[in-house]
């Protein structure tokens, strides 16, 4: 009798209503007022005609038809998926290798590692990004440091100004996004499953091929999120190294919050940008669903 | 067996190598800024002319620069009590609340990870223009409390969630109410992650431009400071001596915060190994942001 007692603790009295309300009041007013609301601002306003009033005039889908008519929006949208698909691509590719190496061979660095690896994370982005400015200028770090060993005899124009500076920069500046969410889940993996893959005889690469990379896809998927989503709306980055031939998504809807004053159809573009990050985000659950998520 | 060992040593041995050119990739770029600070030119270009302290003179009375300095930093300040504070409360209450509606708070403030920078500028300027605020530094603060929000709450969450149950249903048992509980138990023992997500939230702030861009009224934050100077080729070096100032300084903040996180995350797990649940933590307590 007494030991049920022990081990089964008595339920839980509720918590005063006083304390419930302070304790739910400053994160339900965030959420609430600056996340949802302030988000359903923006698709409301993408409903409405710029009359250069803050909440435009009338209900209309103008906005909505030209961004989906006009070739220049199917251009920058279709550029901003590509870099940003491609950034995802280079920084999970390049991040995995040194996610497997802290998981399974790092040892007592990996505490030392982990740490460098996440310090550029809390560092400015705009810093970040500057960097790749002098790098890549015309009389910047990588010609000069070229010209000056001989290997060319002149500076070139070809590296900033390019959509693939605008790769390289952003890539540069979420690789350690990438980083974490992988190794969390190589981590996670059950060591007794390798061993028992290599007592039957799996060679290292058929045991990392059918176990190691189905088991880390979650980590795969959630990583190519975190980097594909900032990236896809990024402005600063091809603002500075980009050039006119790589304008984002970004760039517009700042551009009609700005100069071009026009903030119902720059809302309709953000409602177009989410709608986008939206599909993401449900064919990577679906995917998630599929690799049969242990999380 | 024996073979097997021995490929998996020479693997590492390659990776090992592979990851020192990573963290040469994630360094060298950052580390030019200081190196052409240091240098006597106004271009940043090879070869170096000679070693000079002019640039980091040129920071001193500069009234724009101090100007942007103190705003940054009273903005941080403020936006990282703010997120801190929503970081403490959202996560308790998803831990122990036991509501549909504290969990839903909790999911919804996690959210902003997966909303990029310019969507929540043009949100929170659409949002304070209605209300009468316009841009300016309240503008700026509600915009970093939600860039840093994430970050508290997971921070925060990891943190409660590796506390064992026990202390805090022996203090309830006890009958301390949970005022008692929350501000004598378990504030206390969490305090290492508050200051360390304060730290980090005071980082997230102090360096965020893109949702500053949209929401700064006449007064610019240091960010904002550096991107009106990108226009002058001639300011490039002051730049460079201002941003190893700021980089030096973020180092400085986020190793604090690490290890404060660490240390914390160690002394509850030395003290309680048995039962032990923290759902969103590895074995390190690394953070993880997405539960997928």
């Amino acid at each position: 009798m007494s030991t049920i007692a022990a081990t089964q603790p008595l339920p839980e009295p509720r918590s005063s209503p006083g304390f419930r309300f302070a304790m739910l009041l400053p994160g339900g007013l965030v959420t609430f007022l600056l996340i949802l609301f302030a988000l359903g601002l923006v698709f409301f306003l993408a409903f409405r005609g710029n009359d250069g009033s803050l909440l435009g005039t009338g209900f209309t889908f103008a906005n909505f038809v030209t961004v989906a008519t006009d070739p220049l929006y199917w251009t920058v949208t279709l550029r901003s998926l590509g870099i940003a698909g491609l950034v995802t691509l280079a920084t999970v590719v390049t991040a995995y290798p040194v996610a497997y190496y802290l998981a399974f061979h790092a040892g007592r660095w990996r505490g030392l590692l982990l740490f460098l690896l996440t310090l550029p994370f809390w560092t400015s982005y705009l810093l970040r990004v500057f960097a790749w400015k002098i790098v890549l200028a015309y009389n910047g770090v990588l010609n000069s440091a070229l010209i000056e060993s001989g290997i060319w005899s002149e500076p070139t124009l070809a590296f900033l100004n390019t959509p693939a500076a605008v790769i390289v920069t952003l890539a540069h500046a979420y690789a350690p996004f990438a980083i974490l969410p992988i190794y969390v889940a190589l981590d996670t993996i059950p060591k007794s499953l390798l061993e028992a893959a290599s007592d039957l005889g799996a060679k290292p690469f058929t045991s990392f091929r059918r176990i190691v990379l189905p088991n880390s896809m979650p980590g795969v998927l959630a990583a190519a999120l975190v980097v594909f989503v900032p990236t896809v709306g990024d402005y600063v980055t091809p603002a500075l190294v980009g050039g006119p031939a790589s304008t984002m998504i970004g760039t517009l809807i700042q551009a009609e919050f700005g100069k071009a004053n026009d903030w119902p159809f720059g809302a309709a573009l953000a409602v177009a940008v989410m709608l986008v990050i939206l599909a993401v985000v449900l064919v990577v659950r679906f995917a998630d669903r599929r690799y049969g998520s242990r999380t | 067996m024996n073979k097997a060992r021995v490929d998996a040593k020479q693997g590492g041995g390659w990776l090992g190598a592979y990851v020192l050119a990573y963290l040469i990739f994630l360094y060298l770029p950052i580390l030019l800024i200081p190196l052409f600070s240091f240098n006597n030119s106004i271009q940043a270009a090879f070869p170096l002319q000679g070693f000079t302290l002019e640039w980091y003179g040129t920071l001193y009375g500069n009234s724009a620069l101090s100007g942007a300095l103190a705003t940054s930093l009273v903005i941080g300040a403020i936006a990282a009590t703010g997120a801190t504070l929503c970081g403490v409360t959202v996560s308790y209450m998803d831990l122990y609340g036991r509501s549909p509606l504290a969990a839903t708070i909790s999911a919804i403030a996690r959210l902003p990870i997966l909303i990029p920078g310019v969507i929540v500028g043009i949100s929170l300027l659409i949002l304070v223009n209605l209300a009468g605020v316009g841009p300016s530094r309240i503008a700026i603060v509600l915009g970093h409390v939600l860039v840093a929000l994430p970050t508290t709450v997971v921070v925060m969450r990891s943190r409660f969630a590796a506390i064992p149950k026990t202390i805090r249903e022996a203090a309830l048992d006890l009958g301390a109410s949970d005022w008692t509980t929350f501000r004598r138990v378990m504030l206390p023992l969490s305090l290492p992650a508050i200051i360390s997500a304060f730290m980090l939230a005071f980082l997230t702030s102090f360096d965020e431009f893109i949702v500053a861009f949209f929401l700064a009224g006449t007064e610019p934050t240091l960010p904002l400071y550096i991107w009106s100077q990108l226009r002058f080729p001639k300011s490039l070096p002051t730049v460079m001596a201002l941003g190893t100032a700021i980089l030096a300084v973020s180092f400085l903040i986020a190793a604090l915060a690490e290890m404060l996180r660490h240390r914390g995350l160690a002394a509850t797990r030395r003290s309680a190994p048995a039962n032990l649940s923290k759902p969103e933590e590895t074995e390190r307590g690394e953070l993880q942001w997405h539960s997928t």
